[in-house]
């Protein structure tokens, strides 16, 4: 059952991505090119996003417990700190370099383009290297 | 990286798709209680890296994933079509991009939907900071792939 419903949440999530237009990088890239043909659409995936959340979030927050958990399990780090920092602006610039950021990079894997086949790797090592370098150092974020 | 593909501005279909990934983030907190954060469920998957969750957490993060792959699966058996893209081709580019947006969002804790859709509906300054950093960083990572180099 935990999977099943872990399962048709990313369906909802990745449906969600494509019908907003969030998986093509042309709309991506158009939407944070102000200097050229800007699509602004994007704004309003954000925006409809996080106004469903943030009225979702209040009413589920009502409940005592998750359904299949013991405990809301919230970031509990507020410090604005440095990985945080550079960690935002070093995705920002690969997001505006692809087009894609986590979400639709694996929504896009089986439509199976060349860019995608080349940038998911190349993320999941990113994801590792950023390991390293955490653990080698202090110099590490924890929790959106 | 490719070619200027010009795009339709769709505002009741990007309002419409992103309610759907609100409805998704509330699915995930109603029934885990957990941030729907694509960043910490990918970090989930590679297990080597420590603190990304106990193994009551892997569960739901992979069929989650699982999910998220086959939405397009979803589309194909309505529409008999794969939803269209364009996706840049220069190898190196996406390579590079590929790694920066691993590594930043790893070293950042978040991306688009753990801090962007979730830390923005948690009313979290700290969220609210990456988010103004990677997009004022995106914007400028585009305009000078198109416009300056």
């Amino acid at each position: 059952m935990r999977n099943f419903l872990g399962f048709a949440a990313g369906l909802v999530f990745g449906i969600g991505l494509i019908i907003s237009g969030m998986t093509d990088p042309a709309k991506v890239l158009n939407f944070l090119d102000i200097l050229g043909p800007w699509d602004p659409s994007l704004a309003f995936v954000m925006g409809g996003a996080s106004v469903t959340a943030f009225i979702g979030y209040r009413l589920i927050w009502r409940r005592e417990r998750p359904v299949m958990g013991s405990q809301f399990d919230l970031p509990d780090s507020t410090a604005i700190d440095a990985p945080l920092l550079t960690g935002a602006a070093i995705f920002g610039m690969g997001w505006g370099l692809g087009g894609f950021c986590p979400g639709p990079a694996w929504t896009s894997l089986l439509i199976g383009s060349s860019g995608i086949l080349i940038f998911l790797p190349a993320m999941l090592v990113g994801i590792v290297l950023a390991g390293f370098a955490k653990s080698s150092s202090s110099f590490a974020s924890k929790g959106a | 990286m490719g070619p200027v593909v010009p795009t339709e501005f769709t505002p009741w279909l990007s309002l419409f798709g992103g309610v759907l990934i609100g409805l998704s983030a509330v699915m995930v907190m109603g029934l885990f209680g957990k941030i729907a954060g694509i960043t910490g469920i990918t970090k989930g998957l590679t297990t080597a890296i420590p603190g990304t969750g106990g193994p009551n957490d892997r569960g739901w993060r992979l069929s989650f994933l699982i999910g998220l792959v086959a939405a397009p699966l979803v589309v194909l058996l309505t529409t008999g079509a794969f939803p269209q893209q364009s996706v840049p081709t220069n190898v190196w580019g996406m390579a590079l991009a590929g790694l920066l947006v691993g590594f930043g969002t790893s070293l950042g804790a978040g991306c688009t939907s753990g801090h962007g859709v979730c830390g923005l509906a948690r009313l979290s300054p700290r969220s609210a900071a990456a988010v103004a950093v990677f997009l004022v960083a995106a914007v400028l990572a585009t305009t000078l792939v198109r416009h300056v180099i």
